[in-house]
C-alpha cells in the first residue's frame, strides 16, 4: 500500500495543474449511512480531489451548527467510529487514488484505542487525519505511531497561532498546513484576503508543504478568491448544509454533489476575476 | 509539602489527568492567561486587591458553624457547617468570580463569559463583573434555565446577557460547548470564567486556587474552636470546585479523611446518574483528561442530576488523579437521598441548602451516626437553595407537603 503518497501525489498533481486542489468536508453517516456513502463515492467525480470525512462527536466545541447538526444526524443514525472506517473501506474498493483524512475530536479515537485505531484506519486506506483539539504538545506517541502507521497528521494553523507557537506546530507537519482562516467555529464569515495573503507568507516561510486554507468558504467565489494565494481551499459547512436542507436523501446526495461541482468550476475558471 | 499538593506539570497534567486539549486558536489564549495568572500570584498588590474583595464584598471569612442540633439529631459525630452559602450571591463560587474577573482586568481584557448550570457561578460573575464595570455574557442551557429561573433573573438584573443553549440537553456540559465557541471567536477582548476545577490547564489549579481560601480558613478555624484538625472533610462534586477548594490544604494531613459525593441521580445502577468517577471511564472533554460518561464509542452521554449545578459527565482532573491514588473517597448519593438531606438540614438548623449541597449533606447523614462524639466532621455548605424552590416544590408535590 502507498497511502503516504496518495496526499503528496494528488498536491502535486494539481500544482501542476496550477489550480489548487479542493478539499470536500462531509461527517460520516449523515444524514444515514447509505446515503453518506452514495455522497461520499460521488465525491470525486464531482471535482473534490481531497475528502475530509467527519468522524461525529457529540460535542463538537469547535464546529458551528451546520456541523453540529450533521454530526448529531449521523449519531442519531447509528454511526460509530467502526463504522466510519469501514465506510472507508467500502469507497477504496473503488477509488485508490483519492486521498482521504478522517476529521474530528480526541475523545472517540482514545476511547477506541489510540493504536488499535491507527492500525485499522492505515488498514481502511485512510491517509491523514486531523484531531481538532489534540494539539501538537501532546500525546507525542500518538503522533510517532501515526507516522509509524503511514497516517499524516495535518497540523492546524490559526490567526493565534503565531512566532515561536508557529514553528512549533509546523516542525512535525506532514500532508498539508490547515490554515483556519478565521477565529471562531466553522461555518463563520469568509475572512478577507488581505489577512489570508499575509498569514500564508508567513506559514510559508517555515514550511514547504502546501498550504490548504478552510473555515467561512462557502461559494464558488470565495474558493476562487481564496484559492489564489493557497495550495488548497476546504469546504466543509456549506456541503453539510445541503444534507441539511434537502427533503430526501436522494436530494441531498445530488445538491451536494451539485455544490461540489460549481465549487470545483470556480477554482478552475482561470478568466474569472 | 505532600506529593499530594503538587502542581500539576509543565503540560498541566496531575499524573494522566488534566492537559491542554483545546483547538490550536485558544493555545495562545490559554498560555497568556497562565503567565498573567502566575505573575498575579506573586503580585502583592493583586493579592492584596483580592484580600480585599474577599474580605469587604463577599464577606469572608465564613463561618464554621457547629452544627448542634443536627449532631445531636444522628447522635454521632460532631459536624460542622462551612458557610459558604453565606457569601455573597449564596455560594462558594464567588471565591473564584473575584480571582478571575481581577485577572480579565490585569489583562485588559473588558468582555466576560461564563457557562453556569444551577446559574450560582452566572449570578457570581455577573455580581463581580458589574461591580469591575464589565460587560458579561453568561451561557445557560434552556433545561438549567428552566429549573432555575430565579437565577436567570437574578442575572439579568445584575446586567448579564444570558444566552439560552438548546443543544444536547440544555444543561451545564452544552453550556460550557458554546461559552469555548465563543471564546473561539472572540479572541482579543473575552476572558472565559470558568466555574469550576475543569476546563483547560490552568484552570484546574487556578479554580483550586482560587477556591482554596475555603479549606485555609476551615483549617485555622477548627484549629482556634476544636484545637486540632478535624477528622473527615465531605463535599459535593459537580465539576468538583467546592470540594478542592476544602480539600486542597489538608491532602498532606494523612490523618484528615475526605469524602466527595457525586450526583447519583436515579442510582448508578440505573445508568441516570452524573457519578463520572463512580459511573464513568477516562476520556478527554473540555480540554482534558478526565473520567467521563461515555458510551463504547467515545460519544458523551447525558448526565442525571434533580441538582443542576451537579448535571455535568466530567469531573475536574485533579479528583480524577486523587480519585486513582486512593487520597479522596468518591461516594455517590441519589435524588432521594439528597432529597431527604434537604429537609433535614432545613428542620434541624433552620438552613436551606441548594440541592448540590444536600448531596454532601446526605453523605454526612449515612456516615455521622456510626461515629463518636469525637470524630470532627466538616460538611461544605457550598451554596443556599432559594433558587432551588421550584424544583422541591415539584419534587414534594406541592409546597404545602
Ligand atoms: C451551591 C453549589 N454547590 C456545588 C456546585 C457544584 O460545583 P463544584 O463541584 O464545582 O463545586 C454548584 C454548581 O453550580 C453549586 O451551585
Amino acid at each position: 500500500m502507498n497511502s503516504t503518497s496518495r496526499l503528496d501525489t494528488r498536491l502535486a498533481a494539481t500544482k501542476a495543474d496550477k489550480r489548487p486542489a479542493l478539499v470536500t468536508y462531509i461527517t460520516a453517516g449523515d444524514p444515514d449511512p447509505d446515503t453518506s456513502l452514495d455522497i461520499l463515492r460521488g465525491l470525486p467525480e464531482a471535482g473534490a480531489d481531497i475528502i475530509e470525512l467527519g468522524m461525529p462527536f457529540t460535542d463538537p466545541m469547535a464546529d458551528g451548527p451546520a456541523i453540529q447538526k450533521s454530526s448529531l444526524r449521523a449519531l442519531n443514525g447509528g454511526q460509530t467510529q467502526k463504522k466510519t472506517l469501514a465506510m472507508v473501506q467500502r469507497f477504496r474498493e473503488h477509488d485508490r487514488d483519492t486521498p482521504l483524512v478522517l476529521m474530528g475530536y480526541y475523545n472517540p479515537i482514545y476511547r477506541y484505542g489510540a493504536d488499535r485505531f491507527l492500525r485499522d484506519a492505515a488498514e481502511a486506506g485512510v491517509d491523514g487525519l486531523i484531531i481538532v483539539d489534540l494539539p501538537p504538545d501532546h500525546d507525542q506517541a500518538f503522533f510517532d505511531a501515526a507516522r509509524d502507521a503511514g497516517i499524516h497528521i495535518i497540523r492546524l494553523v490559526t490567526p493565534t497561532t503565531k512566532g515561536e507557537r508557529l514553528k512549533q506546530v509546523l516542525r512535525d507537519a506532514s500532508g498539508f498546513v490547515y490554515y483556519v482562516s478565521v477565529a471562531g467555529v466553522t461555518g463563520a464569515a469568509p475572512p478577507t484576503q488581505d489577512s489570508v495573503a499575509t498569514t500564508l507568507a508567513a506559514i510559508r516561510e517555515h514550511t514547504d508543504l502546501p498550504v490548504g486554507v478552510g473555515f467561512g468558504i462557502r461559494t464558488a467565489e470565495d474558493a476562487a478568491a481564496i484559492g489564489r494565494f493557497s495550495d488548497a481551499v476546504i469546504v466543509g459547512s456549506a456541503l453539510v448544509d445541503c444534507v441539511e436542507r434537502a427533503e430526501s436523501p436522494a436530494a441531498a446526495r445530488q445538491a451536494l454533489h451539485e455544490r461540489v461541482r460549481d465549487l470545483a468550476a470556480g477554482l478552475r475558471c482561470r478568466t474569472c476575476p | 509539602m505532600s506529593v499530594y499538593s503538587m502542581q500539576p506539570d509543565a503540560n498541566g497534567f496531575f499524573g494522566r489527568f488534566g492537559g491542554r486539549f483545546v483547538a490550536e486558536t485558544l493555545i495562545p489564549l490559554i498560555e497568556a492567561l497562565q503567565t498573567c495568572y502566575k505573575e498575579a500570584r506573586d503580585d502583592r498588590e493583586f493579592q492584596s486587591r483580592l484580600a480585599y474583595f474577599q474580605r469587604d464584598y463577599v464577606g469572608r471569612p465564613s463561618p464554621l458553624y457547629r452544627a448542634d442540633r443536627l449532631t445531636d439529631y444522628f447522635g454521632g459525630a460532631t459536624i460542622y457547617f462551612k458557610r459558604e452559602e453565606l457569601n455573597h450571591t449564596g455560594a462558594h463560587k464567588i471565591n473564584n468570580c473575584i480571582g478571575q474577573v481581577l485577572l480579565a482586568q490585569r489583562m485588559g481584557k473588558t468582555r466576560i463569559i461564563a457557562e453556569t448550570g444551577a446559574g450560582m457561578h452566572g449570578v457570581a460573575t455577573a455580581a463581580v463583573a458589574a461591580r469591575l464595570g464589565m460587560s458579561c455574557i453568561v451561557y445557560m442551557g434552556e433545561t438549567d434555565m428552566e429549573r432555575q429561573q430565579p437565577n436567570v433573573f437574578r442575572m439579568q438584573l445584575l446586567g448579564a446577557e444570558i444566552i439560552p443553549v438548546s443543544s444536547g440537553t440544555g444543561t451545564l456540559k452544552d453550556a460550557m460547548n458554546e461559552a469555548l465557541r465563543d471564546w473561539v471567536t472572540n479572541i482579543d477582548d473575552t476572558f472565559y470564567v470558568i466555574g469550576t476545577v475543569a476546563g483547560p490547564h490552568p484552570y484546574p489549579a487556578m479554580v483550586r486556587d482560587f477556591q482554596s481560601v475555603i479549606g485555609r480558613e476551615t483549617r485555622e478555624q477548627m484549629l482556634d474552636q476544636e484545637g486540632r484538625l478535624p477528622d473527615s472533610l465531605v463535599a459535593c462534586i459537580g465539576g468538583g470546585s467546592n470540594a478542592m477548594g476544602l480539600f486542597h490544604p489538608f491532602l498532606a494531613d494523612d490523618g484528615v479523611q475526605m469524602i466527595g459525593v457525586e450526583a447519583g441521580g436515579h442510582g448508578v445502577e440505573s445508568g441516570k446518574h452524573a457519578a463520572s468517577l463512580s459511573g464513568g471511564t477516562p476520556g478527554v472533554l473540555h480540554g482534558n483528561r478526565t473520567y467521563l460518561l461515555q458510551d463504547e464509542d467515545g460519544q458523551i452521554t447525558d448526565a442525571h442530576s434533580i441538582s443542576a449545578g451537579l448535571d455535568y459527565p466530567g469531573i475536574g482532573p485533579e479528583h480524577a488523579w486523587l480519585h486513582e491514588q486512593g487520597r479522596v473517597e468518591y461516594v455517590s448519593i441519589t435524588d432521594r437521598e439528597a432529597m431527604e438531606a434537604f429537609q433535614l438540614c432545613c428542620r434541624q438548623e433552620g438552613i436551606i441548602p441548594a440541592l448540590e449541597t444536600a448531596h454532601a449533606l446526605a453523605e454526612v447523614a449515612r456516615r455521622a451516626p456510626a461515629l463518636p462524639r469525637e470524630h470532627l466532621m466538616v460538611v461544605n455548605l457550598s451554596g443556599r437553595g432559594d433558587k432551588d424552590m421550584a424544583s422541591v416544590a415539584e419534587y414534594l408535590g406541592g409546597p404545602s407537603r
